[in-house]
């Protein structure tokens, strides 16, 4: 395997268009011949799949949500951005491009994010078109916010529920092209393998969750647009259905699988509240540009929030970070919360949370004004702990919430399979090391509205993939695997739920692999994880048959895929011997406690290479070399 | 806490289906509805039973995917909540609950809690969009927005599609749905260019996937997760009688 990225020459802020114009067209009437299949109808997917079908590709797409309405893009909620400086405060595609590679970490590749900088202006005029009711000031243009990581106001942003009004503006496209006959939909469609014939994809197996029936899909590519790894952790802020299985089949295939240890942890969710929970809710990053982070000064101080005098309290990011606060970045916010409950001082239940105080910015902007910016947060909060935190603080805790890493693509979108497309959070490209707020959003959109659309065609005119060949002998060799997976699951016959071995899993690569790293911790993990894999395939219990709609059969199938990634997870994050963003490596940092990047050994890309069942997999570094910017130590403060 | 459960078990939509009475016991009042349902079912799986089946996904109240009638009311019937969301420390010790799927002819039962609401989708692909494609778009500030206008639309907007209003409806109907999208789109200088087309187009498909007619009784709008105002029927209303004057002689396509 050879990882040629394919970064058009030339100067950084001219790749993008002179590799428009490199790029080799489909004529129009040719269109219809290809057929793509779309994994995934979250923002990447769906934008991608309306968009092709707008240019007369034949499009299948795939979702396993009842709608493709429910993908998880819904959930999100501040905003998105985009470098259209409208607020008149300094900001360019330049500022947007540095802020992300900084936020990143320097472990992002550049021209990708120079490109995703450049298409955000066209974006937000795309939405706006779709009627995406964004806010609006009361002259009439649109309203932008801060967020963190960034000291300009470049965040759009639809009350708290941006993704759901973005992700309507790509459904209602698809669901045109869907009404046009363009695009043929299939929900509650499960993806279990890719089928790969002579090294290129042509096709997928799936499974109607319905009925039970396996069968596949052949296309001239294939777009996987299918969310992150989140849920490897058990609890995380995705939807409890999210999953890594279709990367994880497609890596099996010959997908390389970049940084997979690189996990974003949100600093500000609710905190989990006992056992029982299946996921953890996320506030919404944008609560930050009013509320105050805080703990009590003293440890173990039990003190209401009220009672506790202004100088008995600990504003820490205010104190770490002076320059940016409250909107440090996520990975540096969730890591000061992480020690500050570590030394004791962390609030509420187990003392595993920290104060998001708004009584300040009540006091400044009265609590209508709080109302109208975060009235559905407050709402929310208020619902899963039955507290009112116009009264009293939030109490917040970092939880996983986005995983950078993903499978490894290239300048095109493309990865290591030929015809096999990563759009999304399902790919590793743009965010390096960590994601700064409001740029998932933006990364979804750019790659299925501006970038797939273009790349696609040039794979189609200048490859000349074979057509496929449906019900060929890959067809049926990858239906039968995926057959006699479901059967061996449904075998098995044993004591334990699927969801133990998932909690267990969970807490295991949360206490390990985590917020904070270890080699000791990593290296205990790879122990234990093949152990309960072993465990999971000799004691699993599941009820029903694989011929009928089955919840259960569906959730092993996910964590038996979880529980093989958590091992290439973990062996990235050991390989990568040093901290960047998001990876902290607690042998690895300042004397402040901040991650300390190196440079000389890890300024590359890891990207595994499966090697068979038995086989450890292979490393291969893409070397990241920067042009535009300096690498320099984050400083926040 | 204790509760008993009497919930609907249906094998498929084929099926006759019927109500099975399960013991919950240890219920933590922190719990959500669902995650008290999550514990049944591994005490179901535990017993060698099938578990009951259920959609549910992003569990924050947005994905729209949870729909179960809880003691007669769909998504337990607190003021803007999804049944994700609802939390045990609203129920009493000791209690029978009720589970049910929404019923509703247009909303076939497909296992246990789960119906089929492609309808929906289908109505919105008849209509439920602005027709721009990708690219050309001009600069999003050329044109301004009341802000007033900008706050409706988007009341409208934040319809979740989960079907509430429909299982409410003692004539199943889809008003509220087709109400909300309708209105969203015309609000905004965007969505006003095709206005007639669209509202036709998605009332023609709301009536032949089977909706019931509208008898303005307010349930959809109180048991509305999103609180999505019955104003915006009014709108639909309003908007359809223009359309339809409009298109006298005209076909709706």
């Amino acid at each position: 395997m050879k990882l040629d990225s394919k970064i058009p020459s030339g100067p950084l802020a001219e790749k993008w268009n002179k590799h428009k114009f490199d790029l080799k067209l489909v004529n129009p009437a040719n269109k219809r011949k290809f057929e793509v299949l779309v994994v995934g109808t979250g923002l990447a997917g769906a934008s991608a799949a309306a968009s092709l079908a707008e240019l007369g590709y034949q499009v299948s797409c795939f979702c396993y949500q009842d709608s493709p309405r429910r993908a998880h893009s819904i959930a999100a909620q501040g905003g998105i951005n985009a470098a259209k400086n409208y607020k008149n405060d300094g900001d360019s595609i330049h500022r947007l491009f540095y802020d992300t590679i900084k936020g990143g970490d320097f472990r992002a590749r550049e021209a990708n994010v120079h490109r995703l900088a450049e298409v955000s202006l066209s974006i937000i005029d795309h939405c706006v078109a779709q009627g995406v009711p964004f806010a609006r000031e009361y002259g009439g243009m649109l309203d932008n916010r801060s967020f963190g990581g960034a000291q300009v106001s470049r965040t759009f942003y639809a009350r708290g529920q941006t993704g759901q009004q973005l992700l309507l503006g790509a459904y209602q496209a698809l669901s045109r092209q869907v009404g046009l006959g363009a695009v043929k939909m299939f929900p509650r469609t499960e993806m279990l393998e890719l089928v790969v014939v002579a090294g290129h994809a042509k096709g997928i197996v799936v499974r109607d969750m319905v009925t039970g029936k396996i069968s596949s899909h052949a296309g001239d590519a294939v777009v996987l647009a299918t969310g992150g790894y989140s849920n490897v952790f058990y609890l995380s802020t995705n939807a409890v259905g999210c999953n890594v299985t279709a990367a994880y089949r497609a890596y099996k295939k010959g997908a390389a699988f970049a940084n997979p240890c690189y996990t974003q942890i949100h600093p500000t969710c609710i905190p989990v509240s006992g056992d029982h929970q299946s996921k953890l809710t996320l506030m919404s990053e944008s609560l930050r540009n009013d509320g105050r982070v805080w703990v009590p000064k003293q440890k173990g101080d039990k003190r209401l929030p009220h009672d506790i005098a202004e100088k008995d309290r600990d504003y820490f990011l205010e104190r770490k970070y002076p320059s940016f606060g409250n909107l440090a970045p996520r990975d540096i916010s969730s890591r000061a919360a992480k020690e500050a409950c570590d030394e004791g001082r962390g609030v509420g239940p187990g003392g595993l949370g920290v104060y998001l105080d708004f009584s300040d910015a009540i006091k400044r902007l009265g609590e209508a004004k709080i109302r109208e910016r975060y009235a559905n947060l407050f709402d929310m909060y208020e619902r899963i702990t039955g507290e009112n935190a116009y009264r009293m603080p939030m109490r917040i805790y970092p939880a996983v919430h986005y995983t950078m890493g993903g499978l490894w693509v290239d300048y095109n979108l493309m990865s290591t399979v030929p015809g096999l497309f990563v759009l999304g959070e399902a790919n590793f490209s743009d965010h390096g090391a960590n994601r700064l707020g409001a740029s998932a959003l933006m990364q979804g959109l750019a790659d299925g509205y501006f970038v797939l659309p273009y790349t696609i065609g040039h794979y189609f005119a200048h490859d000349k993939p074979a057509r496929p060949q449906a019900g060929s002998a890959e067809f049926r060799e990858a239906e039968a695997a995926a057959r006699t997976r479901v059967q061996k699951l449904l075998a098995i016959q044993g004591k334990r739920t699927t969801r133990s071995f998932h909690r267990e899993l969970g807490r295991l690569v949360w206490d390990k692999c985590g917020m904070a790293r270890s080699e000791k911790g990593l290296k205990e993990a790879l122990q234990r994880i093949p152990a309960l894999r072993d465990e999971f395939w000799s004691n699993l219990a599941i009820t029903g048959s694989g011929e009928s709609l089955n919840q259960a059969l569906e959730h092993a199938g996910r964590v038996a895929d979880f529980l093989e990634f958590a091992e290439l997870m973990c062996l990235d994050a050991l390989t990568r011997d040093e901290s960047c963003g998001g990876h902290f490596r607690t042998e690895h940092q300042t004397e402040e406690g901040e991650a300390k990047r190196d440079d000389e050994h890890f300024s590359h890309v890891a990207a595994w290479e499966f090697q068979g069942e038995d086989g450890r997999p292979l490393l291969h570094k893409e070397p990241l070399v920067y042009e535009g910017v300096h690498m320099s130590q984050r400083s926040y403060k | 806490m204790k509760l008993t459960l009497k919930v609907w078990r249906q094998k498929d939509g084929d099926s006759r289906g019927e109500f099975a009475t399960y013991q919950a016991n240890d219920i933590n009042p922190d719990m959500s509805f669902l995650e008290m349902l999550d514990e049944v079912n591994e005490s179901l799986l535990a017993r060698g039973e099938e578990p009951i089946a259920f959609d549910s996904d992003c569990r924050e109240g947005i994905c729209g995917a949870c729909s179960m009638v809880i003691n007669g009311l769909p998504h337990g019937g607190r003021k803007a909540t999804t049944a994700c969301q609802l939390h045990m420390r609203l129920f009493e010790d000791g209690e029978t609950v009720t589970v049910e799927p929404w019923r509703a002819r247009a909303f076939p039962v497909v296992r246990d809690l789960i119906v089929d609401r492609s309808g929906f989708d289908r109505i919105i692909q008849a209509g439920g969009f602005v027709s721009v494609s990708t690219g050309g778009a001009q600069d999003a500030n050329v044109i301004p927005i009341p802000k007033p206008d900008a706050e409706l639309a988007m009341d409208a907007a934040q319809c979740i599609g989960c079907g509430a209003c429909v299982a409410a409806c003692k004539n199943a109907s889809a008003m509220l749905f087709v109400a909300a999208k309708v209105s969203h789109l015309a609000i905004l200088p965007q969505g006003r260019v095709e206005k007639n087309r669209r509202v036709l187009r998605m009332v023609e498909a709301m009536d032949s996937e089977g909706f019931g007619n509208c008898t303005v009784t307010g349930s959809c709008e109180a048991v509305c997760p999103k609180e999505i105002s019955l104003n915006f029927i009014t709108r639909l209303n309003q908007e359809y009688a223009v359309a339809l004057l409009k298109s006298t002689g005209q076909s709706a396509r």
